[in-house]
């Protein structure tokens, strides 16, 4: 590691911080794993001698993506995806940082389970894996885990991952109890009694598939009550993927009057609709199911006018085992990692976007949100960094995905934008070929 | 049954110039039968036309004809089901094809086997056609993708039964002459019928006019985005129809409760004598079996020979699964 030099100067990039609304052609220096300095004049003087460049003509520069949910495997399914192979494909995808859900198996609801996902990640060293710890034990919604202990020993968030916290009560004192130590509360908005048993979003393709649907009602339903407990108690809460416009309506509204609350989508829900299941496509089946137009439509504008703060990949890795099933039976999921940033370009590239809103919900609100100093330029911090070339066309091929499952939907879809370049403490750990 | 009788070589039904019905041969432009959902009128007319020639060669004492003699038929059923599979053995033993009953309940998922394993495992045996029935919705389109032989859907889960929508419009047709501007109520558990989903798509395509009579826990929501008027009283869905058609109450596909008790939706969508007076005087009753007497239907009108028609569609399911088998397997046998 001594080889490497400390000093690289990333050159002729154009600089976009998000966090401050930097936007203009410029120069970064990173000394070891830092930021040394950046902007349009820095090298007016002359490069330093030592320093190794890294010429990015035509491509911009930003802060590295945080992706706030992921779901990796590791531990318990390594056949769908392991920290290795997620790590790979979120640097691939330009993403810096992840934040894995506890969804594992054994579910990440103690300390040592916190502590396994770390070792792990310092062992494969590529990008950065943050832990999000369970809310309830086992993820059964029923008694609180030891959010205290699993705060201190590095959890950035708490959800049940895939599961609703469905109990009034649990989740009244699960947000009240979290206001001791600040911790973020993430719901997966679901109601489950009225998503039972549905495999895709109810409507006329359900009907006529014969598959049972899953009313956009399940899933406005349980925000509003959660809106109510935070009323009551003030906790932090982020409500994960939305999908459907009711939820649009009502997290704006919340918002109007006052309510410090968050919440984030992923890029399927802006880009695809339930119409893409067509003929039992098991690979567009996921939690929650992909809505109808009128929905991605609502989702887009939540995005442009800041309703929705984050964007986040929400990535399901699944095998083709629990893929090739009848759609009732297949297992949900869209693998998501290295298609964040290029689905979400597409949303610029349409105009429905412009580039520092979409940059800012993936990169300094979610860091923002996980309590990281990541997701900025800031001289002295963490040189976590991604270039991409916003105008470079491509078509997404799921066997050059590195995610050890291939269940993305996309697959053969027409995208412009994608990294060139990731690096996570100054260190290149992704390059275009 | 005898396998190695004399084939009935002058048979006209069995001809495959299609001289019988003085029209050249229909090739239907799909490998499979696995919905009515996206056949026009066009596609499904000559089946019905052939499967009424089909009626006549059932009725007479020898009913063998040579025409898929040496090919392999496999009925491969995930669910129960007495008729659906004994009117496809008929049909193709009655073709001279050899015929396989597989029943395959939940046992071989839970040696491991998935469905695809199984569709895998039955084309290296070379079949020419496979019927399948399936719990779930899409199994058996998902199956068909692994297969070559022809793939017949004989139900899958709440999405179709597209032979039964056959038979009932064969049904029809030969006791109201034609299809177009009838009007048709479908009554009873739409929400888990497929059936009904098929009799929908087929009765629109064809001009009928359809409506659906059930509560609305019944009913899927956007059944009315299929094309049919939705009623949610029998008075008001039997008001001058011409055909009543009866669901069976899918009690066992029901997870949670759909409607309070058996005894008040007898009461309230049960077909008796009283409720069938809002239908027109010569209205036809049909049920696609197997009935619950007292539950659906009353047995005074389900075995009332001047109106119900219900033993006709079980004659006719044969007839029509002889013409599904022969015009498909011109697509893959004798094709140039």
């Amino acid at each position: 590691m001594n080889a490497r030099p400390r000093l690289r100067a990333l050159i002729n990039a154009r600089l976009l911080d998000p966090a401050t609304g930097l936007d203009s052609s410029g120069h970064l220096l990173i000394d070891g794993t830092r930021i040394a300095d950046f902007g349009p004049r820095l090298f007016n003087d002359g490069l330093p001698p030592e320093a190794e460049v890294i010429d990015l003509t035509g491509a911009c520069l930003a802060p590295g993506l945080v992706d706030m949910r992921v779901q990796i495997g590791e531990p318990g399914n390594e056949h769908k995806e392991t920290i290795l192979t997620a790590s790979l494909a979120a640097a691939a995808g330009g993403v810096t940082a992840v934040a894995c859900l506890p969804n594992t198996d054994p579910p990440i609801d103690d300390v040592s389970g916190l502590e396994f996902i770390a070792r792990r990640a310092r062992e494969v060293k590529l990008v950065k894996v943050f832990a999000q710890a369970a809310v309830t034990r086992q993820l059964g919604g029923k008694e609180l885990a030891e959010l205290g202990l699993l705060a201190e020993a590095g959890a950035v968030a708490f959800t049940d991952g895939t599961k609703a916290i469905a109990d009034a009560r649990v989740m009244r004192r699960a947000l009240n109890y979290a206001r001791t130590f600040g911790l973020l509360i993430v719901q997966h908005p679901e109601e489950p009694t009225l998503a039972a048993g549905g495999a895709m979003n109810a409507g006329e393709l359900a009907t006529r598939l014969g598959l049972a649907g899953i009313p956009a009602a399940a899933e406005v339903i349980m925000i509003e009550r959660d809106l109510r407990l935070v009323e009551l108690t003030g906790g932090r809460y982020h409500i994960a993927h939305v999908s459907t416009a009711l939820a649009v309506d009502v997290i704006r509204q919340a918002k109007q009057r006052g309510l410090a609350i968050t919440c984030d989508t992923a890029p399927h829900y802006f880009s695809l609709t339930e119409s893409d299941v067509g003929d039992y496509r098991t690979f567009a089946k996921v939690s929650p199911p992909l809505r109808s137009e009128t929905d991605r439509q609502a989702i887009i504008e939540g995005l442009a006018d800041g309703t929705i703060d984050v964007i986040a990949s929400d990535h399901t890795p699944q095998d083709q085992d629990s893929k090739r099933l009848p759609f009732a039976q297949a297992a949900a999921g869209i693998i998501g990692l290295e298609t964040l940033l290029p689905l979400t370009l597409s949303l610029v590239n349409q105009k429905r976007l412009d580039l520092m809103t979409a940059l800012r919900a993936l990169t300094e609100r979610p860091a923002r949100l996980l309590g990281q100093p990541l997701g900025r330029l800031t001289i002295g911090g963490p040189a976590d960094l991604v270039a991409f070339d916003p105008e470079i066309a491509w078509r997404v091929d799921e066997t050059a995905l590195r995610s050890k499952s291939k269940n993305a939907p996309f697959d053969g879809l027409a995208v412009r934008g994608r990294a060139t370049r990731t690096l996570v403490d100054g260190r290149t750990v992704f390059a275009l070929e | 049954m005898n396998d190695l009788a004399p084939p009935l070589a002058q048979a006209p039904a069995c001809d495959r110039s299609g001289a019988s019905t003085g029209a050249p041969a229909f090739l239907f432009p799909h490998r499979d039968l696995l919905a009515i959902y996206g056949l026009t009128a066009a596609e499904i007319f000559p089946i019905l036309d052939l499967a009424d020639h089909y009626v006549a060669l059932n009725r007479r004492p020898n009913k063998k004809s040579a025409l898929l003699s040496g090919r392999t038929l496999v009925n491969l059923f995930f669910e129960n089901s007495t008729r659906t599979r004994t009117s496809f053995e008929l049909a193709a033993k009655r073709l001279g094809a050899d015929v396989i009953n597989m029943a395959v309940d939940g046992s071989s998922v839970k040696k491991g086997e998935t469905l695809i394993d199984t569709a895998m495992t039955l084309n290296a045996m070379h079949l020419d056609v496979l019927v399948v029935r399936h719990p779930e919705s899409g199994a058996v389109k998902l199956l068909s993708r692994k297969v070559n032989c022809v793939v017949i859907n004989g139900g899958d889960g709440n999405h179709e039964h597209p032979t039964q929508a056959l038979l009932d419009a064969l049904t029809i047709l030969r006791r109201k002459g034609r299809l177009d501007g009838l009007e048709v109520a479908i009554c009873g558990d739409i929400l888990h019928s497929r059936v009904a989903r098929s009799n929908i798509h087929l009765l629109n395509a064809v001009g009928a006019r359809v409506r659906v009579v059930a509560p609305p826990t019944l009913l899927p929501a956007a059944i009315g985005r299929l094309g049919v008027d939705v009623h949610h009283r029998m008075e008001t869905g039997l008001e001058g129809v011409d055909i009543v058609m009866m669901l069976r109450l899918q009690l066992e596909r029901m997870q949670g409760q759909f409607i309070p008790s058996v005894r008040e939706y007898f009461h309230f969508f049960g077909l008796t004598r009283e409720k069938l007076a809002f239908a027109k005087p010569d209205a036809l009753i049909m049920h696609p079996g197997p009935m619950n007497r007292g539950v659906e239907i009353d047995s005074e009108v389900a075995d009332d020979i001047k109106r119900s028609v219900i033993l006709d569609q079980v004659e006719l399911g044969v007839a029509v699964r002889m013409a599904c088998l022969d015009i498909l397997t011109r697509q893959a046998g004798d094709q140039p």
